[in-house]
């Protein structure tokens, strides 16, 4: 008994010396591993009077081996277990609302290119499992996330809902899992676990500035949750989870209409606010940030305007001597002024760059909120840079039976430095990956794919090099369609069709909008031969921020095509009951003969109709029986036997039933 | 006696119940045919009493459930496009192109996405093998001049947050050469609703508004556009042709793009053609709905009442659609109604509940209605630009506007402006609300007025009566000779023989259109020539066996079996014609069914010198007289616009524009009505 204080003080002892020895870890731990978070927004003004606004959140992990097991500090605990418990390598959610404009918003940068998402919601996984484990796998995972983010991702699990590719869209090999729900209505419901996930949610930070209404008013609103994850393969270093949680909203800024002049040059770009188009300000950062910035983007084409608008001034009023770039331009007027400016480096497509401003947003408080206003001065007027070739996808033909799926590429005039550099070689080829789901129901037929270039039609074998088809099978999977298309680069507009059938379904397997249509997939167009990236020339790489350092990784140019609805044949849902009803009166003529036939006694009946013959009368009796006897096709009697008392009777009746009738009617008439 | 007698038979005799009522039935033939005859002929007189009110069925395009939102602001912005239209016009410098970019650059500034479209005018010919399918787009360029094309305006406005899965479509027809006020007034209407539409919120579905250059026509440039837009030819033969007579600089290139790119907005919801009429009305604004497209086909029932409760509820205006208006001042047709009247006024005093009667007026009213329901879903050509829509599926109809006065007062102007965008306006936006394609309410009816309609449905009745009634007859007339002697072979083989005639008959205006100079008169007079040449042809080579027949088998009752052939052929013609038109149908069997039933050989009737039997002879050539189509066409022509004036070359145009928009009507016409009647003459004339 008395050396029982004694243990407990060794226990102590011990326990203070594990949590001192655990913290130094911890301490030590957190110089090379720790969880990290940022949180960034760019924004961008768009050639069509509108803003894009760009969130950019990434919370990292540590790998399991050096953190604390299964606890974490900032990182959501619901991705890390689900990325431990499915063994996901790679996965890339999206839900989107809208469409991104290809042609206006840009298609040839990385926030296009890796931002743009075809409407409604688009998954895809890779997994680092064997290989028949990976259906299974995704099965649980689309039912995971379909829980954590309110959304009916669940439906994805049905086999016809995904697809599995060899390669094109993804250069991953093995288990990657594709699929995508065009029909699925993005709402609050689904931002709202979105934004849980990041530490200081909507409380604090930029993503405070997320005011639903505001940002559900916009023209494209797509939320995306990127997830990578190297613990589960040996090669190269361990980074860890890597969470990039990114939103992209287009608004329009409130702009009082304006005196219509109709010339589009002397229209002035509308003037905006962080306060005008979100309806708040910037309170301060997500303490738990490393890094909270607010960047503004100029695009090169709107520099370059700027430039030869601070020309024009320069001819017209020496004064206004333009320094160090465009710190004073003349375009516009920015309310804050900005902390950094960046400019893009190694640019080789024009001869302007881009510009970025930076603004820190650590010293601003309550007190103090960030309100980042852009005031144009004079109209500008500039257009993005776009993908080499712009696709569309349409439906052909009308009919119920069958149609066809054209895909349909223009050339967007690049200009023309921009093609000869990549031209090199003899033999320019502009390559064009395609990757196209199609649903089982649409029975593509894939030897009917024809490629016309420049209008006119070309052998498959010249312009496809790399073809990989999957035909759909019924009510099993859906077809999958994967082709690289090598165009000469001089190309104008070029076309590709697939005729396809349109197959029935059970009853059971319409939905209950069937007279809507079906929707056929946004097909993925990618560009290898062209990289998006964006090199700003930084002061100290130290500090490099995430959403930066993302921009500058190389990757392909990939545009996604419009979903296409296609109207199948649907039954009439009132069937049922009309079936219902013509069976039971078959049934009921059935059985009422057959119970004819089963209780008829023929000897009685013929005494009967003989007893009846005998005793006939009446004029009413005498038509029935000529009648009677015509349909028995015989010669009519006249009946032999005078009157019985009890047809006259009979008749007698009648003839009362008729006169009380005919009172009534009578008095009916005149009361009225 | 007869106890005993039907002591023995009664067992034996004893059929069942419906073979009785069957050969009851047969044994009546007569009788019944003629009651049927005259119950389908009653009831369709009767229909505009049981024609029900309209409702719409769908709930979810909750017409007038918003307030507009189209405010002055836009109304005078489209006065501004409509003065500058008709300035242009004034000018007359400017060439049709100017027009076009005036409103692509106005459409442009409103935020739309702009393109032009081009095409080539294709020329209505009849060709015998293209007759069910358009003409292939190749054969089409095959003498295209530089100077001949039209140039339709397309302008797109995306929905802000929709998928751009569906969009509805405006198409305002105007001629570029020559812009009257009327088509600057609707092309104002289609301005102000689409510039009203590029910044509303609510916008699901996006919005093509197509500006159709009716230089060529305006059903043509519709066509035209729909073609491109969903039978694109890729292997383009036309494109050099097209870039080498570009015949406009092209000055940026945005303009460049325009021409370029065809651009397109997923599948089609519903289209609206407005067209602002040029004549002015006496009492009030009115908008006229045009619906029939090809071959009697109807856009979905709720598209036309929404039309109809905006228009009449929302804004005031009075709704018209088509009568014949000669059969307003029809004498028998009010004593009729009259009749119904009061008949109905009984009805109710003996039963509150039976609300059968409608005003006299209403009753004439409506046949009007009915009628010209009737005729133009019988004729199988649209009446309207929408026409062309309903061949890809999509339910279309024409708005037509007219306003009271002639709109030169400036208010007036931008009150009839501002009205018409409402309810352009409102259109849309049920439209907008709808999910799912129009899919609740009717789609076969006739319309008796615009808020009531007789649905096929209940109407399949009455005419099935009259078709079922040649069954009896022709069985009646089998009966008297065995079936079982193949003795109606024969008959079946001649009227094949003339229903080959009759198709031959249907390809000689193919080779008659190739003589040049050619007025309808003589054109007509060489039609009936060759046909009648090559009836005589066909019987020469094929009629040899029917000789033998007539040698061998000299029987009197040789008519009766061509009779009964030939009410089967009617009958199957009229039941499949009833499927593809049912209005064709309709008048068809109205004009058939009696003469079928009715022929009998002048020649039998003349040797009996009964009145019966004279009055069958009258019944028969008058039936027989209006039984021709020519003659048919010219009396119901001259009793409904009055004989001044008529020739046969009328009945040729007739036709002509039939087989140029491919009617069924025009086939059932030669394929079944004219082989009918010849096989009714020939019976009538028999030798017997």
């Amino acid at each position: 008994m008395a050396h029982l204080p004694r243990r407990t003080h060794s226990i102590l002892l011990i326990l203070s010396f594990q949590i001192c020895f655990s913290t130094i870890f911890a301490v030590f731990g957190s110089v090379f591993f720790q969880e990290e978070f940022s949180e960034e927004l760019l924004l961008k003004p768009l050639p069509d009077r509108k803003v894009l606004a760009h969130f950019h959140f990434e919370t990292t992990a540590p790998p399991l081996s050096t953190s604390h097991g299964r606890h974490h500090h900032l990182f959501p605990k619901a991705i890390a277990q689900l990325v431990q418990k499915f063994h996901v390598k790679e996965m890339e959610l999206s839900f989107t609302q809208g469409r991104w404009n290809y042609d206006r918003w840009g298609g040839f940068d990385p926030i296009s290119s890796s931002n743009a998402k075809p409407p409604g919601v688009e998954l895809w996984a890779v997994f680092d499992v064997p290989k028949d484990q990976v259906d299974a796998s995704w099965k649980n995972l689309t039912h995971t996330l379909s829980g954590l983010f309110c959304a009916s991702i669940n439906f994805l699990e049905s086999s016809t809902t995904y697809s599995t590719h060899e390669w094109g869209f993804h250069p991953s090999s093995g288990g990657l899992r594709y699929g995508t729900l065009p029909r699925e209505a993005v709402c609050t419901e689904n931002l709202t676990p979105w934004l849980k996930l990041l530490p200081c949610r909507d409380k604090a930070g930029l993503s405070a500035l997320l005011d639903r209404p505001s940002i559900y008013r916009g023209f494209y609103h797509s939320q995306r949750l990127h997830l990578t994850s190297s613990e589960f393969h040996s090669s190269g270093v361990e980074s860890g989870i890597v969470l990039e949680q990114a939103l992209t909203v287009v608004l329009q800024p409130n702009s009082h209409k304006m005196s219509k002049t109709f010339s589009s040059e002397t229209k002035l770009q509308p003037s905006w606010s962080l306060s005008s188009i979100f309806g708040r300000k910037v309170t301060g950062r997500c303490i738990l940030a490393k890094t909270s910035n607010v960047y503004l983007q100029l695009e090169r084409g709107l520099v370059t305007g700027l430039e030869n608008l601070q020309k024009d001034n320069m001819i017209t009023g020496p004064d206004h001597v333009g320094s160090g770039g465009l710190k004073d331009n003349p375009g516009f007027e920015l309310s804050v002024r900005p902390d950094k400016m960046f400019k893009e480096v190694n640019s080789l497509h024009g001869k302007s760059s881009s510009i970025l401003y930076e603004y820190s947003i650590e010293r601003y408080s309550v007190f103090e909120p960030f309100d980042l206003g852009l005031t144009w001065k004079f109209p500008v007027v500039w257009s993005c840079p776009r993908a080499p070739l712009h696709s569309s996808r349409f439906l052909m033909g009308s009919g119920n039976q069958r149609g066809t799926i054209a895909i349909s590429f223009t050339s967007t005039d690049l200009e023309e430095g921009f093609l000869s550099a990549n031209i090199g070689e003899e033999s320019c080829k502009l390559q064009a990956d395609i990757f196209q789901v199609v649903p089982w129901y649409i029975k593509a037929y894939y030897h009917t794919l024809r490629v016309f270039v420049d209008g006119q039609p070309e052998a498959i074998t010249n312009v496809v090099e790399k073809m990989h088809v999957s035909p759909s099978e019924d009510k099993e999977s859906p077809g999958v369609m994967e082709l690289v298309l090598k165009f000469p680069c001089a190309v104008k507009s070029a076309a590709l069709t697939l005729e396809f059938d349109k197959g029935f379904l059970h009853i059971d397997e319409y939905p209950p909008d069937a007279n809507q249509g079906f929707d056929i997939p946004s097909a993925v167009i990618i560009f290898p031969n062209f990289q998006t990236s964006m090199h700003y020339l930084e002061d100290n790489s130290s500090n490099k921020s995430p959403m930066l350092s993302k921009f500058q990784e190389k990757s392909p140019v990939l545009s996604y095509t419009e979903v296409l609805l296609v109207p199948l044949t649907t039954p009439d849902f009132s069937m049922p009951y009309n079936v219902i009803t013509i069976t039971c009166t078959v049934f009921a003529l059935y059985f009422g003969s057959l119970l004819n036939v089963l209780r008829r006694r023929v000897g009685e009946e013929e005494r009967i109709l003989k007893n009846s013959a005998s005793k006939k009368a009446g004029r009413l009796p005498q038509l029935l029986s000529r009648l009677s006897a015509k349909l028995r096709g015989k010669e009519w009697e006249p009946p032999q036997s005078p009157s019985t008392s009890s047809s006259f009777i009979s008749s007698k009746l009648i003839l009362k039933v008729f006169i009380v009738a005919g009172v009534a009617v009578f008095w009916q008439y005149y009361s009225e | 006696m007869g106890e005993s007698e039907s002591e023995n038979e009664a067992p034996k005799v004893k059929l069942r119940p419906i073979v009785r009522l069957g050969m009851f039935l047969i044994s009546h033939s007569h009788l019944l045919s003629v009651v049927c005859c005259t119950a389908g002929v009653l009831t369709l007189l009767l229909l505009p009493l049981l024609a029900k009110n309209t409702y719409i069925s769908e709930n979810a395009l909750m017409p007038g459930s918003a307030n507009p939102m189209l405010s002055s602001q836009e109304v005078s912005e489209a006065n501004g496009l409509v003065k500058d239209l008709t300035s242009l016009d004034l000018k007359r410098m400017a060439s049709g192109i100017e027009s076009q970019r005036l409103i692509a650059q106005y459409m442009s500034n409103l935020g739309a996405e702009v393109s032009f479209q081009k095409f080539y005018p294709q020329s209505n010919q009849f060709h015998p093998l293209h007759f069910f399918s358009s003409p292939d787009s190749a054969t089409i360029r095959e003498n295209i001049s530089c100077s001949s094309y039209g140039l339709n305006t397309v302008g797109i406005i995306r929905a802000p947050r929709g998928d751009g899965k569906e969009a509805i479509v405006l198409v305002t027809p105007y001629n570029s050469e020559k812009i009257g006020l009327g088509e600057a007034l609707s092309l104002g209407i289609a301005y102000s609703v689409f510039s009203l539409l590029t910044r509303v919120t609510w916008l699901a579905k996006d919005i093509i508004w197509v500006v159709a250059d009716s230089k060529y026509g305006e059903y043509a440039a519709v066509d035209a556009w729909l073609r491109d837009y969903y039978i694109p030819v890729f292997s383009g033969l036309g494109i050099q042709n097209a870039e080498m007579c570009h015949g406009l600089e092209e000055n940026t290139i945005r303009e460049r793009n325009m021409r370029d790119g065809f651009k397109r907005a997923g599948t089609m919801a519903a289209a609206l053609v407005i067209k602002v009429a040029d004549r002015s009305e006496q009492f009030e604004d009115s908008l006229s709905i045009y619906a029939e497209a090809s071959n009697g086909q109807m856009p979905n029932l709720d598209l036309i009442n929404i039309v109809n409760y905006l228009a009449v509820h929302r804004q005031g205006l009075r709704i018209k659609v088509e009568k014949m208006w000669s059969l307003l001042n029809c004498k028998w047709l009010k004593i009729l109604g009259e009749i119904l009247e009061s008949l109905g006024h009984l009805a109710k005093n003996l039963n509150p509940q039976w609300k059968f009667g409608i005003p006299a007026a209403d009753y004439v009213e409506g046949t009007a209605t009915l009628t010209s329901s009737l005729y133009y879903q019988a004729l199988g050509i649209p009446t309207g630009p929408h026409g062309a829509f309903r061949d890809y599926q999509v339910d279309a109809v024409t708005l037509e506007i007219s306003s009271r006065v002639s709109s030169n007062n400036k208010g007036r102007q931008n009150d009839f402006l501002l009205r018409g965008g409402r309810l352009i306006e409102g259109v849309i936006r049920s439209v907008n609300n709808l999910l799912e394609k129009f899919h609740q309410s009717f789609f076969l009816y006739l319309l008796t007025s615009p808020t009531s309609l007789y649905a096929h449905a209940n109407n399949l009745d009455p005419s099935f009566e009259k078709n079922e009634s040649n069954h009896p007859a022709s069985a009646a007339d089998e009966l008297g000779i065995t079936l079982r002697s193949w003795k109606w072979l024969y008959a079946a083989k001649k009227v094949l023989v003339v229903h080959l005639w009759g198709a031959v008959v249907l390809l000689l205006p193919y080779f008659i259109c190739q003589i040049p100079n050619c007025t309808p008169t003589t054109s007509f007079v060489v039609w009936v020539l060759l046909s009648i040449f090559s009836l005589l042809i066909l019987f020469w080579i094929l009629g040899s066996p029917f000789s033998y027949v007539y040698a061998s088998q000299p029987q009197q009752r040789e008519w009766a079996l061509l009779k009964s052939v030939t009410i089967s052929a009617a009958f199957i013609g009229l039941c499949l014609m009833s499927v593809i038109n049912f209005a064709t149908a309709e008048i068809g069997a109205l004009l058939m069914v009696p003469m079928c039933l009715m022929a009998h050989p002048l020649k039998l009737d003349v040797k009996s010198r009964k009145l019966r039997n004279f009055s069958r002879v009258a019944c028969n050539l008058a039936l027989g007289f209006i039984g021709f189509p020519p003659t048919a066409f010219l009396v119901f022509k001259g009793v409904f616009e009055g004989f001044d004036g008529i020739s046969v070359g009328d009945f040729w145009n007739w036709l002509e524009s039939i087989w140029a928009w491919s009617s069924a009507t025009y086939l059932y016409i030669g394929m079944i009505h004219l082989p009918c009647w010849i096989l009714c003459i020939h019976v009538i004339l028999h030798p017997c």
